[in-house]
């Protein structure tokens, strides 16, 4: 295999990832990955399926520590603190790393109380706060001008794209800093997609995001900065631009071109 | 070259004969059911040519053998039934809901692998072996507990018929949290929610109607059981005033009665009439648990 080409981004370092490996038992799922996720922009991790796309996400916010014979080894550092040390309090790292996933997964409660989760379940607040985060959230993705007459209808009556950026509110309305998308796109339909697309793009001025896709031309669209993952390698990592122009690996180039994934 | 052709008809004969037993089986069931109802209804119904049907009902008294005056009210009786059965209920729901929530989300698969099959076996435990326990060990603790003269009381019955149904209630139970899409899960605890919250303010909400029918058919087979509550419960035919007064059931009053009524007596025909009282009780229980049941499986796919 040739040598992988792992560029350092500017800007301030959000997410610093070292010599990271992931086994999933036996398996190796993700092999000796570093490479460092800038603050406010949008990065995309693109690969063919299987690469362990999704497992590299869910190391973000320790997601993958709901699989019991998941084994992290090597360090992930946010603002400078490693998540995976021993001291670490999980709720307040998923609070600060929200996460959109792949099918919308609204609970199967009213509008209002789908986004008020995140408050009810820390410290309490009062109605009046709640409502306004409730506001603001779903303006900040963009739905609040189609539910606002219906907050307590249940949030399963919405359409799936509807339902998607509700999840996206949701994970905004805990305020965090970085804002992890798995495939956020593979259930909805073109228009939804291109709505969520949009959303995306704004958020990068308040958050850091990471975005997972299967679909190139999204990755183009959205990112900032591109990772190419193949079979738990990190093969490239570079200025979204530069990756989808001049890959500097013949894996990438014939990934993007379509000749295998 | 080989012909595709049926050869003879006995294939055809014998594949309709193999259809028509299954067939006929699964018709048996609703036979047998529907002549269990037939035959209580026409067997209770002789006793109302001398009881008024509210006289059955409203009437505390229950002394039919009296010479003089011959009373036929079960309403001692059901009173008895449905304060063990939910007394019953109190203790073994939060105990199966606790146990259900521990199996489908704290225990480890081994805990699990010893734990399922273990609550599994109490439900294998013959009724009249919990009642001897009731009498040799849990009425004389109830006795000493409270000083009473002996512990035969609703309170014995209640905590044993509470063993009987946990088994119902902690397998069903924890079934419907199982079947609470992973997804759910994940959204909350990517929210910062920890298993706690996640299990009270998601999983159990969503998995609500499965819970509710797990208690319902608990107290159907709390309802049913006689065996255990006519060792265990002192069987005095007053009408109920606390848990720690013998009590006689619905259930122990047929087993008790109907070995020695003379046949075709109002006597006789009254103990049939509890019976179709038992019957759409307990029906009415299941049949309402296996509608809420269905629908929760309909809305988490």
């Amino acid at each position: 295999m040739e040598s992988s080409h792992i560029a350092i981004p500017e800007g301030k370092p959000k997410i610093q990832i070292e010599n990271l490996s992931l086994f999933y038992g036996p398996k190796l799922v993700l092999n000796n990955i570093s490479l460092v996720i800038p603050e406010n922009k949008v990065t995309a991790i693109i690969g063919p399926s299987g690469c362990g796309k999704s497992s590299f996400i869910r190391i973000l916010n320790r997601m993958n520590d709901l699989i019991p014979e998941a084994r992290v080894e090597g360090q992930v550092w946010i603002d400078g603190e490693n998540i995976y040390d021993k001291d670490v309090d999980l709720v307040a790292l998923r609070k600060k790393v929200g996460m959109v996933f792949q099918k919308p997964n609204p609970f199967p409660k009213s509008i209002f109380d789908n986004i008020a989760y995140g408050l009810k379940i820390g410290n309490h607040r009062g109605q009046a706060e709640l409502e306004q985060v409730v506001e603001r959230s779903l303006r900040q993705a963009a739905l609040w001008d189609e539910v606002k007459d219906r907050l307590h209808q249940n949030a399963l009556k919405l359409s799936g794209g509807q339902q998607q950026r509700l999840c996206i509110a949701r994970a905004l309305a805990v305020e965090p800093e970085i804002i992890l998308f798995d495939e956020p796109c593979s259930a909805i339909d073109p228009i939804a997609t291109a709505r969520v697309e949009e959303l995306i793009h704004q958020l990068k001025k308040d958050y850091t995001v990471v975005i997972v896709t299967h679909n190139m031309q999204q990755a183009a669209r959205v990112s900032d900065y591109t990772a190419f993952l193949w079979l738990g390698e990190l093969i490239e990592y570079d200025r979204t631009e530069k990756i989808f122009t001049n890959p500097a690996n013949k894996m990438t180039e014939d990934y993007i071109t379509g000749r295998f994934g | 070259m080989v012909s595709v052709k049926k050869k003879g008809v006995l294939g055809d004969v014998k594949e309709s004969l193999i259809k028509k037993v299954f067939q006929a089986s699964g018709l048996l069931a609703i036979i047998v059911l529907l002549g269990i109802f037939a035959l209580l209804l026409y067997t209770s119904i002789p006793a109302f040519r001398e009881v008024s049907l509210k006289e059955f009902l409203t009437s505390t008294g229950w002394d039919p053998t009296s010479p003089e005056k011959p009373e036929y009210g079960l309403l001692s009786m059901l009173a008895s039934t449905i304060m063990v059965t939910l007394g019953a209920l109190l203790i073994a729901f939060p105990v199966g809901l606790a146990v259900a929530a521990y199996l489908s989300d704290v225990a480890s698969p081994r805990a699990r692998e010893i734990i399922k099959p273990v609550v599994e076996l109490l439900a294998a435990i013959p009724s009249v072996v919990v009642g001897f326990i009731g009498i040799t060990l849990v009425g004389p603790l109830i006795a000493k507990t409270f000083k009473l003269s002996h512990g035969l009381t609703a309170l014995n019955g209640s905590l044993l018929l509470a063993v009987m149904a946990l088994p119902t209630i902690i397998s069903i139970s924890e079934d419907s949290l199982n079947a609470v899409p992973v997804s759910y899960v994940e959204a909350s605890l990517a929210l910062g929610a920890n298993r706690w919250q996640t299990l009270v303010r998601v999983k159990i909400p969503a998995a609500i109607s499965g819970i509710i029918a797990s208690f319902m058919l608990g107290m159907g087979r709390a309802i049913g059981e006689t065996m255990t509550v006519l060792m265990a419960t002192g069987n005095a035919r007053a009408f109920p005033h606390g848990f720690l007064q013998s009590v006689r059931t619905l259930t122990a009053t047929i087993a008790i009665e109907l070995g020695e009524v003379p046949y075709y007596t109002t006597h006789y025909y009254a103990l049939f009439a509890i019976g179709l009282v038992l019957f759409i009780m307990t029906f009415f229980l299941n049949l309402t648990a296996d509608i809420i049941l269905e629908k929760q499986k309909r809305k988490l796919q």
